[in-house]
C-alpha cells in the first residue's frame, strides 16, 4: 500500500471527486493560481481548470454564503477556508444559513456543500489564527462535523462529506498535512459517524480526535514501556453523528476513561462525551472520568508555552496517570 | 397586487387575535414590486429575499393555503410550521425563502445565480433586500463577487424609506444603487408604485443578465404603509399624514386600477370580483389554518437533516441527535 501524506490524501479525495461527479467544484482563497495556501489543492487548477478550482477574494462570508446558495440549486461545491478560525466571518452563512434552511423550509431544500480548512493551534500564529470550532459547530443540528487524524481517514471521510447530502464541516490541521501514512489505491469510502479504534489496551481509554489522536498514541508508548499501562485509543473521527457506542463498548473494557481534546474546556466536546458516558455507563466506571483540554484562555503565541497550551504527550502521561489514581 | 393585499390584511386580523405568533412584517404599499419582478420570471430564473416575504411567495404563484397555515404554526404550512411568517421557501416555483438576518440572503441569491450560470441555464437571479441591508457586509462581498465573476444576478433594493424605524437619510450614505459603480456594476432606479415602470425596468435587466450574465442594482422606490413589524408601534419616525399621502396619491394598486379604468381594459363589476374573490380566497386560507393540525413534538426533530429523514438512503452511521 503506497504511504504518501494527509496534504496528498486530500489532495486525492478532492480530485477523484471532482473527476467523478460534475457538479463539484472546489473554491477558495489561493485554492487555484497559487496551488494552495498549504499546498492542498497543488496542480488541481492545472488538471481540472477554472471552471472547478476557483480563486476567491478574501471575503468568507461572501464565498461561503454562494456556496450555501449554490448548493441549494444541486451543486457541490468544497469551499476551503484558509483557517477554519476565519469561520467568524462567515458564521451567519454556516450557521444561520447552510445549518437552518432545510429545517425553515419544512425539509424542502437541503445543502450538499462541504466547507473544509485547517482548525488547530501549535504553529505560532496567535489566538486569531488558532481556533479549533468543532464544539462550537457541532452545537447546531444541521450541520455534521469531521476530524480526522490520518490520511487514509482524511480520504476516505472527504469523500463521503462531499457525496453527503447535508452541510459537512471537515477540520484538518496543519500540523497534520506533512504526516503519512498507508493509504489504499483503490477507492474507498469512510463513512461519517464511526470511529476507530487506533489502539488496543485494557487499563484506560483515552478517547480523543483530530492530532490529538497522534499525541495519544506517543503517550501511550511511553505509559506502557515505563508505566506497564494498557491504553486503548478511540478515534471518534466524526464529531457529529457521533459514534458513541464504539466509546461505551471500549469503557466497558477498561473502566477509566480520559478524553483528550484541542479545544477550551467549557463547553467542549469532552463535556459532551463525559455526560454521556457517565449517564450510559456510569456502573462501569471505577474512577471519575478525567478530561485534558487545551488551557484555558486565548492560544497564546509564546512558541515553547503553545505547546505547553495545547495537550501534547507529556500532558497526556500526566492526565492518564492520574486518571489511574 | 390584490390577493398579496387582501391576504396580508386578513393574516393582520389574524395576528391580532392572537392566532399568530411571532414577528409579521407586512408588504401591504409594496406589492408592484414583487409583482412586477416576479411576472417576469421564466423557468431558469430563481429568486430570494429577506424576511418581508409574503408579497413575493403569492407573486411566484404560492397558494394562500398553506402561506396562512405558516403563519398559524400548522403542519399544513409551506414549511410545515417550522418557518413563520419570515421563512416562506417554495423551490418547486424558484422561490428560495423567506431570510430572517438583513442582508444575510444575498451571498445566497449570488450562489443561486453561480449555479445557473455553472449550469449554463438561461436564466438570472434576483435577490431582493431592503434599504436597511444596503450597509451590511455580506451585501457588500456579494456585490463583488457578482462583479468580479459576472454572475447573472439583479440585486433590488426595495427602498421604502426606512430600515425598520431609521430613515434612509439617517442610516445611509448616497444613493442606494449607485453603490454599483464602486463595482463597476450597472445600476438604476425605478417607481416601485407603478406596476408598468417596475416590469420595464426589470425586464431590461433580467434580459440582459440571461444573456449577457451581467449584473446590476436595481433600486425600486415604494413605501410600506404598516410598521416595520405590526409590532411597530409607527408613530416615533414618520408622520401619520406622511402615510395617507402615499395611500392617496400613489398607491400602486389604486394606480394600476385606475389606468386600466381610462384604458377601458377593468370595469367596476369586474374591479369588485377581483377583490370579493381574493377576500374569500384569504378567508377560506383563515378557515383550512384552523381546521389544520399542529406539529407534532415528533416533527421538531424532522427536516434537520437530509440523511434523517431520508433513513433508507443514509451512508453514515452514529448519533445524529442528541439529548
Amino acid at each position: 500500500m503506497p504511504t504518501i501524506t494527509y496534504r496528498e490524501a486530500v489532495r486525492h479525495a478532492l480530485a477523484e471527486e471532482i473527476e467523478r461527479d460534475e457538479a463539484v467544484v472546489l473554491l477558495g482563497e489561493e485554492v487555484a493560481q497559487f496551488n494552495g495556501s498549504y499546498k492542498v489543492s497543488e496542480g488541481l487548477l492545472e488538471r481540472f481548470g477554472p471552471k472547478r478550482i476557483v480563486d476567491t477574494p478574501i471575503s468568507e462570508a461572501g464565498f461561503i454564503g454562494m456556496g450555501v446558495g449554490a448548493s441549494m440549486l444541486g451543486l457541490r461545491p468544497v469551499m476551503e477556508l484558509m483557517f477554519w478560525s476565519f469561520y467568524s466571518v462567515a458564521f451567519d452563512q454556516i450557521l444561520n444559513n447552510a445549518a437552518n434552511v432545510r429545517y425553515m423550509s419544512g425539509g424542502q431544500i437541503n445543502c450538499p456543500i462541504v466547507i473544509r480548512g485547517p482548525a488547530n493551534g501549535g504553529t505560532n500564529v496567535g489566538a486569531t489564527h488558532s481556533h479549533t470550532p468543532e464544539n462550537v459547530l457541532a452545537n447546531h443540528p444541521g450541520v455534521k462535523v469531521v476530524v480526522p487524524a490520518t490520511p487514509y481517514d482524511a480520504k476516505g471521510l472527504l469523500k463521503s462529506a462531499i457525496r453527503d447530502n447535508d452541510p459537512v464541516m471537515f477540520l484538518e490541521n496543519t500540523l497534520l498535512y506533512g504526516e503519512k501514512g498507508e493509504v489504499p489505491e483503490d477507492e474507498y469510502l469512510i463513512p461519517l459517524g464511526q470511529a476507530d479504534i487506533k489502539r488496543e489496551g485494557t487499563d484506560l481509554t483515552i478517547v480523543t480526535y483530530g492530532r490529538c489522536v497522534l499525541h495519544s498514541l506517543a503517550a501511550a508508548e511511553t505509559l506502557a514501556a515505563e508505566h506497564g499501562l494498557s491504553v486503548e485509543i478511540v478515534d471518534l473521527r466524526s464529531i457529529r453523528p457521533l459514534d458513541i457506542d464504539t466509546v461505551l463498548h471500549s469503557v466497558a473494557k477498561t473502566h477509566r476513561v480520559l478524553i483528550v481534546e484541542e479545544q477550551k474546556p467549557f463547553c467542549s466536546v469532552a463535556t459532551q462525551l463525559a455526560y454521556m458516558i457517565q449517564r450510559d455507563a456510569f456502573d462501569e466506571l471505577d474512577a471519575p472520568i478525567k478530561r485534558l483540554s487545551t488551557i484555558d484562555a486565548p492560544a497564546i503565541y509564546s512558541p515553547p508555552v503553545e505547546i505547553e497550551q495545547l495537550p501534547n504527550p507529556k500532558r497526556i502521561i500526566a492526565a492518564a496517570l492520574d486518571a489511574m489514581e | 397586487m390584490v390577493r398579496i393585499r387582501r391576504f396580508e390584511e386578513r393574516s393582520l386580523r389574524a395576528y391580532q387575535a392572537k392566532k399568530i405568533g411571532g414577528f409579521l412584517h407586512l408588504y401591504i404599499g409594496q406589492e408592484a414590486v414583487a409583482v412586477g419582478c416576479c411576472s417576469l420570471m421564466g423557468k431558469d430564473d430563481h429568486i430570494i429575499t429577506a424576511y418581508r416575504d409574503h408579497g413575493h411567495a403569492i407573486a411566484v404563484g404560492m397558494e394562500m393555503n398553506p402561506l396562512m397555515a405558516e403563519l398559524y404554526g400548522k403542519a399544513t404550512g409551506c414549511s410545515k410550521g417550522k418557518g413563520g411568517s419570515m421563512h416562506y421557501f417554495a423551490p418547486e416555483r424558484n422561490y428560495w425563502g423567506g431570510h430572517g438576518i438583513v442582508g444575510g440572503q444575498i451571498p445566497l441569491g449570488t450562489g443561486l445565480a453561480y449555479a445557473i450560470k455553472y449550469k449554463g441555464l438561461h436564466g438570472a437571479a434576483m435577490a431582493f433586500m431592503g434599504d436597511g441591508a444596503v450597509n451590511q457586509g455580506a451585501v457588500h462581498e456579494a456585490y463583488n463577487l457578482a462583479a468580479l465573476w459576472q454572475l447573472p444576478i439583479l440585486f433590488v433594493i426595495e427602498n421604502n424609506g426606512y430600515s425598520m424605524g431609521t430613515s434612509q437619510e439617517r442610516s445611509s450614505a448616497g444613493q442606494l444603487a449607485k453603490r454599483a459603480e464602486g463595482y463597476d456594476m450597472a445600476w438604476d432606479a425605478c417607481d416601485g408604485h407603478d406596476l408598468y415602470a417596475v416590469r420595464a425596468t426589470m425586464d431590461k435587466y433580467l434580459r440582459r443578465a440571461r444573456e449577457t450574465s451581467a449584473p446590476a442594482i436595481i433600486e425600486i422606490h415604494t413605501y410600506r404603509y404598516r410598521g416595520h413589524s405590526v409590532a411597530d408601534p409607527d408613530n416615533t419616525y414618520r408622520t401619520k399624514e406622511e402615510i395617507e399621502a402615499y395611500r392617496q396619491t400613489k398607491d400602486p394598486i389604486q394606480n394600476f386600477q385606475n389606468r386600466l379604468l381610462a384604458e377601458g381594459v377593468l370595469e367596476d363589476a369586474l374591479i369588485k370580483e377581483i377583490n370579493d374573490a381574493a377576500r374569500a380566497e384569504a378567508e377560506a386560507s383563515v378557515a383550512f389554518s384552523e381546521a389544520s393540525p399542529w406539529p407534532t413534538v415528533e416533527d421538531i426533530q424532522r427536516d434537520v437533516y437530509w440523511e434523517a429523514d431520508n433513513p433508507s438512503q443514509r451512508t453514515s452511521t452514529g448519533q445524529l441527535f442528541f439529548d
